[in-house]
C-alpha cells in the first residue's frame, strides 16, 4: 500500500454535499482539499450525446455499476437477504455530481412541524397513536435556524419557484402551508406543461392549494452569489436520468465545478475507489482507497467527510469499525438504524380524450398540493404524511409506451397496441410521495455472504412498509382520483395498494438514516453540525443524517445542512479542533 | 466485437423502410419509394441463426403487430435491435449484480436467476422452433402459453425498445417508432411551444440523434466491453 503526502482535508465523495463543502472550505480558508471521487469527470459538453433515452434511461450509464457493488434485501429479520441484482427502487448515481448530476430537481424545503416529528405528533394526537416499533425523532435543530441555509441552498441553485409564506405572509399561488420564508425564490415559476394545467385546476376547483413544484431546473438565466450564471431551461424533456446539457439543471458540475476549478487550494481526484475511513486513538488519520490502476492507497488527512450517499457513508463506517452497529433486537448500537425511504407511489394513472404533447417538459417542471402535508390525523388510520403532485418530465416512448386504461385488458397484440397509440399521449400521473417513519426492524448493516468486486461486505437492507404507509396510500388513491376527475380523466386506473417493500419499482433516490442526527451521542452518530459524536473530526455530509424521510425529496436539506455544517467548521471547529458541543 | 459472419437475416427492403409512413395524427399516408426499389437486404446477424431471427421477428410481430393502426415490429426493424443487443454488454449480463450464491427469493427482491439475457432467449428459441412457419392463429397461441414466462416478459420489453430506441441501436429503421406516436426525438428544447398547444395536437418532424448532433453517437452496444 503507498502512502501519499498529507492533505488537511479529505472529502469522500463529489456530488452535492460533498463538492458544497469543498467550495465552503476551499474560498474561505486557506486549506489544501482533495476530493475523492470513485466515478468519472464529467462536462456540461458531454450531455449532448446522453439524450438516448435507451442507454441513459434504460441502461442507466449514469448510475454506480451494479456488477461492482449493490445491496442486499429482506423484508424482515426472519428472511433470507438477496442482493438487488438490477437496479429497481433507487438509482444511485456515479461520476463527479453523482446522483445531483441525474436528478429531476424538485427541491422542496421541509415543514417547521418535520424537525419536531415525534413532539408535534405526540402533543396533537397523543403517543399512543404512533404505530408500536415507531422511532420517529424530533431534530436537534429547528426549521428557524435552518432557514438561512434553506436560503443559500436555493440561491446557489437558483431555484425556481413561488414563496406561500414570506416572513408569516400568506401568499395564495404558494404552498401556503410552508413554513415562513426569509424571501421570495431566486427565480420565478417554470412554465407549466398542459398536464400540470390540468392539475392546477383540477386541484383548484377541489378546493386544494395547488402550487408549482420548487424547480432546480431553473426557468430563467440566472447567475448564483458565486458569480455561476446559468441558462434558463428550455423544457428538451431529457432530465431525469440525464444530465443538462445546456446547463440549465442545476448540477454539481455546472453549479460548484465552476468555483472549485479556479481553487488552487482545491484537487478533485476521480477513480478513487474508498474502502476504509481509519480511526486511530478517537480520530480519523485518513481514508484508504483503491486507484484506477487497482492499487491501494492510505491518503492522510487532519479531517474528513464523508459525502458519499445514504448507503455508502453508513458502509463505510461498518466496513471500518466506526461506532457501534445497530442491533435491531436490543436497540443498542447507533450506525445503520432509521433506514427510511420515502412513500412514493403512482396513485392514479389518469386517461385523457385530448393530446398531452407530453414530450415537453423539465424533471421539475409540475404542480403539488401541500394539504395533505398539513392534514388532521385525528380521524384517519395514519399519522403521516405528503403530497399529492403532477411533474411533466417529458414523456419517452420506451418507458411510456404501453399504458391502457382498465378497460382494455389485452397487453400485447393488435387490441393493445391500437389502445397504447391512442392513449400514448393522452395519459397522465397524479403521484403521490410521502413520509417514510422510522421503525425499529428499518435498518441497515453488513451482509455476511455477499460482496463488491474488492471483496467487502455489501451493506444489506432490512425494510419493509407497515400498515401506517399502506393506509396513508390507500387514504392519498382515494384522493388521486378525485383529482383525476376534477382533472377531467376519461378514465382513471387507481394504484392498486402498496403491498409489502418492492426493491424492483422505482420510488426515487431518496433513501435516509445509517448515521442520523441526534442530540444524544447514546441513540445518534452525528451531533447537529453532522460531527461524529466519537471521533470530532470525522463529519458525516448528506441524507443519512436524516432521523426519518420526512415526504420531501432530500437534496435541498442535505445541502442546507451542509452549509451548516461548513460554517460551524470555518469558525468554530479550526481555531480549537475538538467536538462543536 | 466478434461478429457472425455466416448468418445473415434477409428482409424485403419495403418493409424493412416502412411501406406505410404515418402522418403525425397516424392516419394513413405515403408510401416510401426507396424501399421498393432496393428489394432484399441481407443483415448480417450478431448472436441469432437465421431461423432464430426469422422466429424471434416472427413474435415480436405478434407483440407489436402491422396492422390497420399503423407499422409495428417488422417494419421498426425490432429483430435487429434485440440481436444487437444480445451480442453486446446487455445479453452477457453486463448491467446486472452476477456474483453468486444464487438463491430464489420472493417477487419484490427482483429477479434472481443466473441465466443472462442470452442464455433466456436462447433457451426459449429450442422451445419456439419454427414459429415463423406457423399461422398467426397458431403464433398467438404459443405466445399465450408463454405469457407469464420470463422469457416472454423481455420479448415483450425488447420489442417496446426496438420500436422507439434511437435508430442506431439498430430500432426504429426510418424513425417509424417515433412517427406512429408522434415524439420528436431529442431536440434542444420547446421554450415557445410547452405552454402552448393546451389540448391540440403538436407534432414537431422527428429527427435522431446523430441528426440532431450532425455527427453520428456511438452506442453502448458498440463501445461497453
Amino acid at each position: 500500500m503507498k502512502t501519499l503526502r498529507p492533505v488537511d482535508v479529505v472529502i469522500v465523495g463529489g456530488g452535492w454535499t460533498g463538492l458544497t463543502m469543498a467550495k465552503e472550505l476551499a474560498t474561505r480558508t486557506a486549506l489544501k482539499i482533495l476530493v475523492l471521487e470513485r466515478g468519472g469527470p464529467r462536462k456540461t459538453r458531454d450531455y449532448f450525446d446522453s439524450m438516448d433515452e435507451l442507454d441513459y434511461a434504460v441502461r442507466l450509464r449514469m448510475m454506480q455499476p451494479i456488477r461492482d457493488e449493490t445491496v442486499t434485501f429482506r423484508h424482515s429479520m426472519r428472511d433470507r437477504a438477496l442482493p438487488i441484482r438490477q437496479y429497481g427502487s433507487f438509482l444511485p448515481g456515479t461520476g463527479v455530481g453523482g446522483s445531483g448530476e441525474h436528478w429531476s430537481g424538485i427541491s422542496y424545503r421541509y415543514y417547521p412541524h418535520d424537525f419536531r416529528r415525534l413532539s408535534h405528533f405526540v402533543e396533537k394526537y397523543g403517543r399512543e397513536r404512533l404505530p408500536e416499533d415507531c422511532d420517529v425523532r424530533d431534530w436537534p435543530i429547528t426549521y428557524d435556524e435552518l432557514e438561512p441555509d434553506y436560503d443559500r441552498a436555493e440561491r446557489l441553485m437558483g431555484i425556481s419557484g413561488k414563496a406561500g409564506n414570506l416572513r408569516g405572509s400568506k401568499i395564495e399561488g404558494g404552498n401556503i402551508f410552508e413554513g415562513p420564508r426569509g424571501s421570495e425564490y431566486p427565480t420565478p415559476p417554470m412554465k407549466m406543461p398542459h398536464l400540470a394545467a390540468l392539475f392546477r385546476d383540477g386541484a383548484h376547483s377541489l378546493g386544494y392549494h395547488p402550487f408549482p413544484l420548487p424547480a432546480a431546473t431553473t426557468s430563467v438565466a440566472y447567475t448564483n452569489p458565486d458569480g455561476v450564471a446559468r441558462a434558463g431551461c428550455s423544457y428538451c424533456g431529457y432530465c431525469e436520468r440525464f444530465g443538462c446539457m445546456i446547463g440549465a439543471k442545476a448540477q454539481p458540475t455546472n453549479t460548484l465545478i465552476p468555483v472549485l476549478a479556479h481553487q488552487t487550494n482545491f484537487e478533485l481526484r476521480t477513480g478513487a475507489w474508498v474502502r476504509r475511513v481509519i480511526v486511530e486513538g478517537g480520530r480519523v488519520r485518513g481514508v484508504r482507497y483503491m486507484d484506477p490502476q487497482g492499487e491501494e492507497i492510505f491518503q492522510p488527512a487532519d479531517l474528513v467527510f464523508l459525502a458519499s450517499w445514504t448507503l455508502n457513508n453508513t458502509r463505510l463506517l461498518l466496513l471500518s469499525g466506526v461506532g457501534e452497529p445497530y442491533d435491531p433486537k436490543t436497540g443498542k448500537g447507533v450506525v445503520g438504524r432509521n433506514l427510511t425511504h420515502q412513500v412514493s407511489v403512482p396513485a392514479a394513472t389518469v386517461f385523457f380524450e385530448k393530446p398531452l404533447n407530453g414530450f415537453m417538459g423539465a424533471g421539475s417542471a409540475g404542480v403539488a398540493i401541500g394539504d395533505f402535508d398539513a392534514m388532521d390525523h385525528s380521524h384517519v388510520n395514519f399519522c403521516s404524511g405528503g403530497a399529492l403532485y403532477t411533474v411533466c418530465y417529458g414523456t419517452r416512448p420506451i418507458a411510456n409506451f404501453g399504458f391502457v386504461p382498465p378497460s382494455v385488458t389485452a397487453r400485447w397484440g393488435p387490441e393493445w397496441k391500437k389502445a397504447a397509440l391512442h392513449y400514448y399521449d393522452r395519459t397522465g400521473l397524479v403521484r403521490f410521495y410521502g413520509e417514510h417513519l422510522a421503525y425499529r426492524g428499518n435498518y441497515m448493516d453488513l451482509d455476511p455472504v455477499y460482496k463488491d468486486r474488492y471483496g467487502d461486505p455489501l451493506i444489506r437492507m432490512t425494510l419493509d412498509w407497515r400498515d401506517n404507509e399502506g393506509n396513508m396510500v390507500q387514504f392519498m388513491t382515494a384522493r388521486a382520483v378525485e383529482i383525476g376527475r376534477a382533472m377531467g380523466a376519461v378514465e382513471i386506473r387507481p394504484f392498486p395498494g402498496l403491498g409489502r417493500y418492492e426493491a424492483t419499482r422505482y420510488q426515487g433516490t431518496h433513501v435516509q438514516g445509517g448515521t442520523i442526527i441526534g442530540a444524544n451521542h447514546t441513540d445518534s452518530v452525528v451531533n447537529r453540525y453532522l460531527q461524529h459524536w466519537r471521533v470530532p473530526n470525522l463529519f458525516l455530509l448528506g441524507a443519512a443524517a436524516f432521523p426519518q424521510n420526512p415526504s420531501g425529496n432530500p437534496t435541498l436539506t442535505a445541502v442546507a445542512l451542509t452549509y451548516r455544517a461548513a460554517d460551524a467548521v470555518i469558525q468554530r471547529y479550526l481555531k480549537n479542533p475538538g467536538e462543536l458541543i | 466485437m466478434r461478429r457472425s459472419r455466416r448468418h445473415f437475416l434477409t428482409v424485403s427492403a419495403t418493409t424493412l423502410g416502412g411501406a406505410l409512413v404515418y402522418t403525425f395524427d397516424r392516419k394513413p399516408g405515403r408510401v416510401h419509394a426507396q424501399g421498393a426499389q432496393a428489394g432484399a437486404v441481407k443483415i448480417p446477424l450478431r448472436f441469432f441463426t437465421e431461423e432464430e431471427a426469422l422466429a424471434i421477428a416472427a413474435a415480436a410481430a405478434r407483440i407489436f403487430p402491422s396492422d390497420e393502426s399503423g407499422p409495428g415490429a417488422n417494419e421498426a426493424g425490432v429483430v435487429i435491435y434485440i440481436d444487437r443487443q444480445l451480442a453486446a454488454a446487455y445479453g452477457r449480463d453486463h448491467y446486472r449484480y452476477t456474483q453468486g450464491p444464487f438463491a430464489d427469493g420472493v417477487s419484490e427482491q427482483g429477479y434472481q436467476g443466473k441465466e443472462t439475457p442470452r442464455e433466456i432467449y436462447r433457451a426459449c428459441l429450442k422451445k419456439l422452433g419454427r414459429f415463423h412457419l406457423l399461422s398467426a392463429v397458431e403464433q398467438d397461441a404459443r405466445l399465450k402459453q408463454m405469457e407469464n414466462t420470463l422469457f416472454f416478459s423481455l420479448l415483450r420489453t425488447h420489442t417496446i425498445e426496438g420500436m422507439f430506441c434511437d435508430p442506431m441501436h439498430g430500432g426504429n429503421a426510418d424513425l417509424i417508432g417515433w412517427q406512429l406516436v408522434g415524439f420528436p426525438g431529442p431536440r434542444m428544447g420547446y421554450f415557445d411551444d410547452v405552454d402552448q398547444h393546451y389540448g391540440t395536437t403538436f407534432r414537431p418532424k422527428p429527427a435522431s440523434l446523430a441528426q440532431i448532433l450532425g455527427r453520428p453517437v456511438l452506442p453502448s452496444e458498440e463501445t461497453e466491453p
